[in-house]
């Protein structure tokens, strides 16, 4: 921490493929984000140290600025009028990000916990090890020494719950003597965070073979998670151990004057500020070229997933691979040959930096970024849920409602705000496309609204709020989120053009049938009270038939009203289902006359 | 502004190739600098730790882990057979004796009173690893490996499968726009480098399999076609083990695409020589493409991949719609944002085709040619 007043702030995002510098000003009592630069991050060879795409990045930042922030590698601090910074700060998920494994007793249960307290760290989880992970004990051996992690989480066991279970683990990580993925000849570090009971038989097993560190146990009780010490942890030996050993972080360390953080945690931290601050319930996502990152703060409990081989280019040929060909084609808007599909798939996947030059091209993305979206989102409900194993009071009302341990957290009709981020949303040619994909893949329910990131710096403003949550704050309302509009959805199904929704929108009156979508204009900054009527069958929260009120926020796009039902039915037919989608897209205003 | 960053593919007859050697796990290296070496020539051996086996000696004798030490008949560190007995308890009536026995040759590792579980370690698996390129050592990393280099020419493909191989290059296709079909594969090209020339058919694989060719060296393929070699959907490029009989080179893309004429030619001018090739290509986090190396008498300079950008005259190759796989040179570098069919803003360039014609093109969309 800066110990002279924070005016100009310098903030990087090392990506593994692209460094992307942003400056922050305090423009009289607020903040903004001013200028930016970005260059080829320079972690692989034949550079092999970061800094060289950070200074990159700066130097375009200077140049556009006109400020001059570098003294030959030096970054210049404080900020005198218009020389130097302030503060710099970092991010990083270069050279694949924070990979991790993580153990636990009971697969649903520690290793469950274990799992979010990593995945919430920013970490990509590699594998969950357990004790009734179905695997043999040399099977478990091979698969650690085979993975490489850059750390292990053990946990399992409440306290004073089961020791051997816990210490088994230990054995077998002792047993494959794991090398750290980075830099040879130092030791593997594992954050222990389970059973206090067991922490002496754990260190006896793994204390002179690995770098081990001790934390509180992530579920103390069945009934309740303690993930934030092990959290630090991870953040700890992130900066400590993993950054150490790869190309040029020493250096980056020593510019920077707060921690750096992975690029997912810091996104993280941001989407739950966010939340908080609103008071809502909200969804993130950020859908990069190899992996999608989804976020979610439910009732105050933060989650995130990463599908760590969903994207729109590395890894573009799994989502055909994982949603299959048919789910991609239900979203294409014409006639495609298959073995066509597959081969425009492919030559993005091995030459991942193009992009769409035609519209046909544009729309085929599009259709591979709502599976991707989707894909995403699946698994992130399996992994937002409530603790599993926990025991549960039940009254003579419960038992007609046979309810588990374990439900998803994830509501959609309580979903009050969709975030998206991320090239294929943030710079999608019109806004629309980047709500109608995210509308496709999500299928909110009731009323949501939806914003993209403008330019991606989540992940800065997310290190930002760890030094000053004001300047976070101001960025983040006026540059960096865009509101698209609010989407209006009710459930149900019917016949295609049979009435479905009345809406009463300042002053006028809009009939929507079943299997349209209409636009509504409604500007950003504006609010208006919205009066519905559902026809019967269809449901906007109060009820089947009901009419429903909400106090709707415009944006960019406007108000989407979705009458297309739920789920959204599209037809078996390709004939028909290509003429459906030409008409919704036409009736958004999606793509240029001519297109769809 | 940031310049266009478009590396392109390397062909070139002469270019000096240095390729790190390393083992997984220390190891020692059995050549030394200077030394002249054969691609398949074994320069530095490691000994694979072996297989771990967990025995439950607690639950196969019934008895808590404790007691375990009272009923061992080994220690860590001893050697035992399989078979041999690991524990046995002491009953009174001898035929309700049980015994546990070794299920493998190896060594016993440790015996936890915790767990009651005995691990047992199989002896060290040798493991070798070759020069893969027909050259010199340039360096030796202490224990880890080598650096071999090799100077003649050097091709780089776009996308390939199949582990690291040497064989005598020979071509199959008379033009590079000839597809390869079975019928094209002949006795003569039994453990050789084949060239063809467009298009891969998918029944040139099993005949492929059947003469013991090498590798196959082609401009294009249908992603139908890998998935049937395959058996499988490759999900992200991330390859060199593919089990599949033999390595395949794609030089261009997917699809029907004819080689470039300039791979073509070189890889024609180099039939008879003996050729090291490797499938492995790897997008993501360090990118490693497929190659071609053909040593010889050339001798270029070992250069960094190129990050300057792109200049007027450039040779360079679309790559993707609508002028996928055309060869031209850049015409014009407009240095502001221009408006492209999608309805995007993007930076482009002017790109004059063989043809005489000419088109705009976004600046991700186009590969440089390098060559030196």
């Amino acid at each position: 921490m800066p110990d002279h007043p924070l005016n100009v702030v310098l903030a990087t995002d090392c990506g593994s493929t692209t460094t992307k510098a942003i400056l922050i000003e305090k423009v009289g009592d607020a903040w903004r984000q001013t200028f930016r630069g970005e260059a080829p991050t320079t972690v692989e060879a034949p550079f092999e140290d970061v800094t060289r795409g950070v200074l990159n990045s700066i130097q375009e930042i200077e140049e556009l600025s006109g400020r001059r922030i570098l003294d030959g590698e030096r970054i210049l601090t404080p900020a005198d009028g218009k020389t130097g910074v302030d503060l710099y700060i970092s991010t990083s998920s270069a050279g694949g990000g924070l990979q991790m494994m993580v153990a636990g007793a009971v697969k649903a249960m520690t290793g469950e916990s274990a799992q979010r307290c990593a995945l919430g760290a920013g970490a990509i989880v590699m594998d969950v090890l357990a004790s009734n992970d179905g695997r043999l004990g040399h099977e478990r051996i091979e698969r650690i020494r085979h993975l490489r992690p850059d750390m292990i989480l053990l946990s399992g066991g409440t306290d004073g719950g089961t020791v051997s279970h816990v210490v088994e683990m230990a054995e077998y990580i002792a047993a494959a003597d794991p090398r750290p993925r980075l830099g040879q000849g130092y030791k593997l570090p594992i954050i222990y965070a389970g059973n206090q009971d067991a922490r002496a038989k754990v260190e006896a097993v793994l204390g002179e073979q690995t770098a081990l560190l001790v934390t509180e146990n992530l579920r103390p009780t069945l009934e309740r998670e303690n993930l934030m010490p092990a959290r630090h942890k991870i953040h700890d030996v992130f900066l400590e151990h993993v950054m150490q050993q790869a190309p040029g972080y020493k250096k980056l360390i020593s510019w920077a004057g707060a921690p750096i953080m992975p690029t997912p945690g810091a996104v993280g931290l941001i989407m739950e500020a966010i939340a908080k601050r609103q008071g809502i319930n909200l969804v993130g996502v950020d859908i990069g070229g190899a992996t999608t990152d989804v976020f979610s703060v439910f009732r105050g409990v933060f989650n995130r997933t990463v599908s760590a081989n969903l994207g729109m280019s590395y890894s573009i040929s799994n989502v055909l691979a994982e949603a299959g060909l048919a789910n991609l084609l239900r979203w294409v808007p014409f006639p495609i040959e298959e073995a066509d599909l597959r081969d425009r798939i492919k030559n993005k996947m091995i030459r991942p930096t193009t992009v769409p030059q035609t519209l046909d091209e544009l729309m085929v993305e599009q259709a591979i970024c709502r599976e991707a979206l989707r894909l995403a989102f699946d698994q992130h409900r399996l992994l937002a849920v409530g603790l599993k194993g926990v025991q549960q009071e039940r009254s003579v009302a419960d038992a007609f409602e046979q309810k588990s341990s374990g439900q998803s957290l994830i509501d959609l009709w309580k979903l009050d705000l969709i975030v998206g981020s991320g090239g294929v949303l943030s710079h999608a040619p019109r806004r629309i496309q980047s709500m109608l994909m995210m509308v496709d893949a999500y299928q909110p329910l009731g009323v949501t609204r939806l914003s993209v990131d403008s330019i991606f710096m989540m992940p800065h403003l997310g290190v930002l709020s760890t030094v000053n949550e004001k300047a976070a704050a101001d960025v983040f309302d006026r540059d960096c989120m865009v509101y698209l509009g609010t989407c209006l959805a009710p459930s149900g199904s019917g016949k295609p053009g049979a009435a479905c929704l009345e809406v009463r929108l300042k002053g006028e009156t809009h009939a929507v049938p079943f299997g349209e979508l209409k636009l509504l204009p409604l500007a950003p900054e504006e609010e208006a009270d919205l009066e519905a009527v559902p026809s019967r069958g269809f449901d906007l929260g109060a009820g089947s038939g009901k009419p429903f009120k909400a106090r709707v926020k415009g944006g960019v796009v406007g108000l989407l009203i979705d009458c297309r039902g739920r789920p959204l039915a599209l037809s078996e037919d390709p004939k028909v289902r290509v003429d459906q989608l030409g008409r919704w897209f036409r009736a958004a205003g999606m793509y240029p006359e001519g297109g769809g | 502004m940031a310049h266009a960053y478009t590396p392109g593919l390397k062909v070139t007859s002469s270019a000096v190739v240095r390729r790190r050697r390393v083992l997984p796990i220390k190891g020692e290296v059995l050549v030394k600098a200077g030394d002249r070496v054969a691609a398949e020539q074994v320069v530095a051996r490691a000994l694979l730790p072996g297989k771990v086996h967990t025995v439950n000696v607690v639950n196969a004798l019934s008895i808590s882990p404790s007691e375990v030490a009272r009923f061992l008949k080994v220690k860590p560190g001893d050697a035992v057979a399989a078979g041999a007995v690991l524990a046995e308890n002491k009953p009174l009536l001898a035929f309700l004796k049980t015994a546990v026995a070794s299920p493998v040759a190896g060594t016993v590792e440790s015996v936890s009173e915790v767990t009651g579980q005995l691990l047992l370690r199989e002896p060290p698996r040798p493991l070798d690893l070759k020069a893969y390129l027909d050259g010199t050592v340039a360096e030796v990393l202490p224990g880890e490996g080598v650096v071999v280099e090799a100077s003649g020419a050097f091709v780089q493909g776009i996308f390939g499968v199949g582990p690291e191989t040497h064989g005598e290059i020979v071509l199959a296709a008379s033009s590079s726009g000839d597809e390869l079909g079975a019928d094209r594969l002949q006795e003569a090209h039994r453990g050789k480098v084949v060239v063809g020339g467009a298009l891969v058919h998918a029944g040139a694989f099993e005949r492929a399999r059947a003469l013991g060719i090498r590798a196959l060296i082609v401009g294009g393929m249908r992603d139908a076609d890998l998935r049937a070699l395959l058996g499988y959907d490759l999900g992200v490029a991330i390859t060199g083990s593919e089990p599949i009989g033999f390595t395949l080179v794609l030089t261009e893309g997917f699809g029907r695409i004819a080689m470039a004429g300039r791979t073509f030619d070189l890889l024609k001018s180099l039939e008879g020589r003996r050729a090291s090739v490797s499938g492995a290509t790897q997008i993501r986090a360090g990118v490693l493409r497929p190659e071609i190396v053909v040593p010889g008498e050339g001798g270029g300079v070992a250069a960094p991949a190129a990050l300057e950008g792109v200049q007027v005259g450039d040779p360079v190759r679309v790559i993707r719609q609508p002028f996928f796989g055309r060869l031209g040179r850049v015409k014009a570098l407009p240095s502001g944002l221009a408006l492209i069919p999608t309805g995007a803003h993007v930076r482009v360039l002017e790109v004059a085709f063989e043809d005489g014609s000419s088109a705009v093109v976004p600046r991700s969309n186009i590969e440089r040619f390098e060559s030196a």
